[in-house]
């Protein structure tokens, strides 16, 4: 409803037509901070999304939501047209998303390949199972030589490694298990420009694949590089919803400029009315 | 050289040297490096130096009675200290657990004087002590209480449960006769057996399994390990259940072996010592790093140092003494060898 549908070519391909996953009216709040209000997304199979958006405007929330490691206060999300609820990660790991964190999700202490398969360890025996180290070591080495992503040593402590390398081990867990969306909450952040097009490539490498993605950056290069479609996160809602071939970057920025001229507006006018009735 | 060979690759784009290429290699400083690296380092030096120390000073130091007498101090230190080793390596710790080890025996009298058999009410008693460390656990993750108070609690609170049901007199053990005392106690190395046993399971739990790479994620980096799905609160729980029944194991032994129950027989030592053992070891309070070698080697030095003092003649209470200058001295060298490790990584 107050998503500015710029016109838009009819999508192209039966592919882009199909909506993977739809999020409606999400809300959420942390006590007093109101970090969602409403938000309306769709992620089309095969495509990448790309969310912008202001530091706290809520675009990790909705990304924690999405990949059930929180539950929205209000809201439904359907995947593949069929409505979920994630109680956990397992849950939308069980339906194929699989997530980058902001944070990253690494623990310090221990090595490359732990990581690497962090509840998700290959072991003998099942669940409380013995660990099957040699086995998870070999296909760790493999999968990081697929993507071309150099890591000092497997055996090395996460700890030891640069913020780069932290992050390309963030993205191989995500993207290591077939999944069918990928969520990426800033995954270049912290990347030199080589290991930045390192990453580039391997997200454009899996959307050629037929994964899904959802992307979220600060730099309007790597968005306009990578994605299909952007979608702009103000104050918890979706305010823009734009192909990326019918904008161009000062577009972008006018939109976004002009949309906080329109909540600032907002504001001044419901800080009026409280002026109003408080005399 | 070895550091100047490090500090060149720091510059170039390739992925900088890791610890195991320079393990591999033999010159003196990354001997240094090995040892500096090795978090049980400054225990393990400290160990050798005291059986030099009692050895020369006292002939009996090596007898087998002495040995005896030693490790059966030692067990349940070692025990206790490797059920720390998991709250430590969670950044929580159990303050209690000294207090289940002294109070499940006290649980196995009274369901056994009541009349239920022996053989079930030490099973009701080891039920009981899990209970224990269940409601430390659920304190701790639920009600967010940290472990340090909440297992403080428990602790006065069946201290005194102790005292009062027992109406403060001491008690004979029942289970000390026959082939199932000789097992469960007092056999001269049975309970040090049970001890390699019990600690041996949790070394096995923690490095081994899918368990133990859970709680090391779950102390390293609770979040991370939330974010990766990990049921961080179930593991927690499970380690308190884990050491509080380890600790109510050893306390049945013991108390068979002893023969007799003392109800007010809360001394710093057992509460306190298996805690001392791991963070000498080279245990981190900080969580996410943990060695249950260490802590055996620790609880091995406590040994050493109380029954050497012991036999040298100097007077039992210089044992704590000792005991919190070496806790200053190896906390110290622990830390400041962690960060010259730091350095050297770089
Ligand atoms: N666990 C939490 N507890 C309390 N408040 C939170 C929590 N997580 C997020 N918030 C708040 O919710 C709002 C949205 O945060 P969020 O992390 O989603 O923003 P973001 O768009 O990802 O920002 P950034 O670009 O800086 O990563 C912020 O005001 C933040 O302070
Ligand atoms: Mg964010």
């Amino acid at each position: 409803m107050s998503t500015t549908a710029l016109p838009s070519t009819p999508p192209v391909g039966p592919a882009a037509t199909e909506v993977i996953l739809r999020a409606e009216n999400i809300h959420k709040r942390f006590g007093a901070v109101v970090a969602l209000r409403g938000v309306d997304l769709e992620l089309h199979r095969g495509e990448v999304l790309g969310l912008v958006g202001d530091n706290g405007a809520g675009k990790s929330t909705l990304v924690k939501i999405l990949c059930g490691f929180l539950r929205p206060d209000a809201g439904r999300i359907f995947v593949e047209g069929r409505e979920v609820s994630f109680h956990s990660v397992k849950d939308a790991r069980a339906h194929g998303i699989e997530t980058v964190y902001q944070d990253l999700a690494l623990v310090p202490q221990l090595t490359v390949y732990e990581n690497l398969f962090l509840n998700r360890e290959i072991t003998w025996l099942g669940r409380l199972g013995f660990l099957a180290r040699r086995h998870m070591r070999a296909l760790a080495r493999q999968y990081l030589e697929d993507i071309k992503v150099n890591v000092p040593d497997l055996e090395a402590e996460v700890e030891m490694l640069s913020g780069g390398q932290r992050q390309a081990i963030a993205v191989a867990r995500a993207t290591r298990l077939n999944a069918k969306i990928l969520l990426l909450d800033e995954p270049l952040a912290a990347m030199g420009a080589k290991e930045s097009a390192l990453i580039m490539e391997l997200v454009r490498d899996l959307s050629a694949r037929g994964v899904s993605m959802i992307v979220i950056d600060h730099n309007y290069a790597h968005l306009f590089a990578l994605c299909d479609r952007l979608n702009v996160i103000q104050q918890g809602k979706v305010t823009v919803d734009t192909k990326v071939a019918d904008t161009s970057v000062e577009e972008l920025t006018e939109l976004m400029v002009s949309a906080f001229r329109r909540q600032l507006q907002a504001g001044q006018e419901a800080l009026g009315e409280i002026s109003v009735d408080g005399s | 050289m070895a550091q100047a060979a490090v500090s060149t690759s720091d510059r170039l784009p390739s992925p900088p040297a890791s610890p195991l290429a320079a393990r591999r290699g033999a010159s003196p400083l990354s001997l240094l490096k090995l040892a500096v690296q090795r978090r049980e380092a400054t225990v393990i030096i400290v160990t050798i130096g005291a059986v030099i120390y009692f050895s020369l000073r006292a002939s009996s130091f090596y007898s087998v009675a002495n040995v005896i007498v030693m490790v059966q101090y030692i067990a349940p230190i070692m025990v206790i200290g490797a059920g720390e080793v998991l709250m430590l390596v969670l950044a929580e710790i159990d303050l209690s657990a000294g207090q289940v080890y002294l109070t499940s025996p006290w649980f196995t009298y009274w369901f056994w004087s009541a009349g239920v058999p022996l053989g079930l009410a030490i099973a009701i008693a080891l039920v009981l002590s899990s209970a224990i460390g269940l409601i430390n656990g659920l304190f701790t993750v639920r009600l967010g209480v940290p472990s340090l108070i909440v297992t403080l609690g428990t602790l006065y609170a069946f201290f005194g449960l102790v005292l009062v049901k027992s109406n403060y007199t001491q008690e004979q053990t029942p289970g000390t006769t026959g082939n199932f005392g000789k097992i469960f106690g007092i056999g001269s190395w049975s309970t040090i057996l049970w001890g390699l046993l019990l600690t041996a399971v949790i070394w096995v739990l923690l490095k081994r399994t899918r368990f133990g790479l859970h709680t090391t994620a779950s102390g390293g980096n609770p979040l991370a390990a939330a974010e990766a799905g990990i049921p961080v609160a179930r593991v927690k729980v499970w380690c308190f259940i884990i050491i509080a029944f380890a600790a109510g194991f050893m306390g049945i032994l013991d108390a068979i072996r002893i023969g007799s129950m003392n109800p007010g027989n809360s001394g710093l030592d057992i509460v306190l010592s298996p805690i001392v053992a791991a963070v000498i070891g080279g245990t981190a309070l900080t969580g996410g790093r943990a060695t249950v070698l260490g802590t055996v080697i620790g609880a091995i030095f406590l040994g050493i140092l109380e029954d050497g003092l012991n036999i040298i003649g100097v007077q039992a209470s210089w044992f704590y003494f000792f005991e919190g200058v070496i806790i200053l001295i190896a906390m110290a060298a622990n830390v400041q060898l962690g960060q010259l490790a730091a350095k050297l990584r770089r």
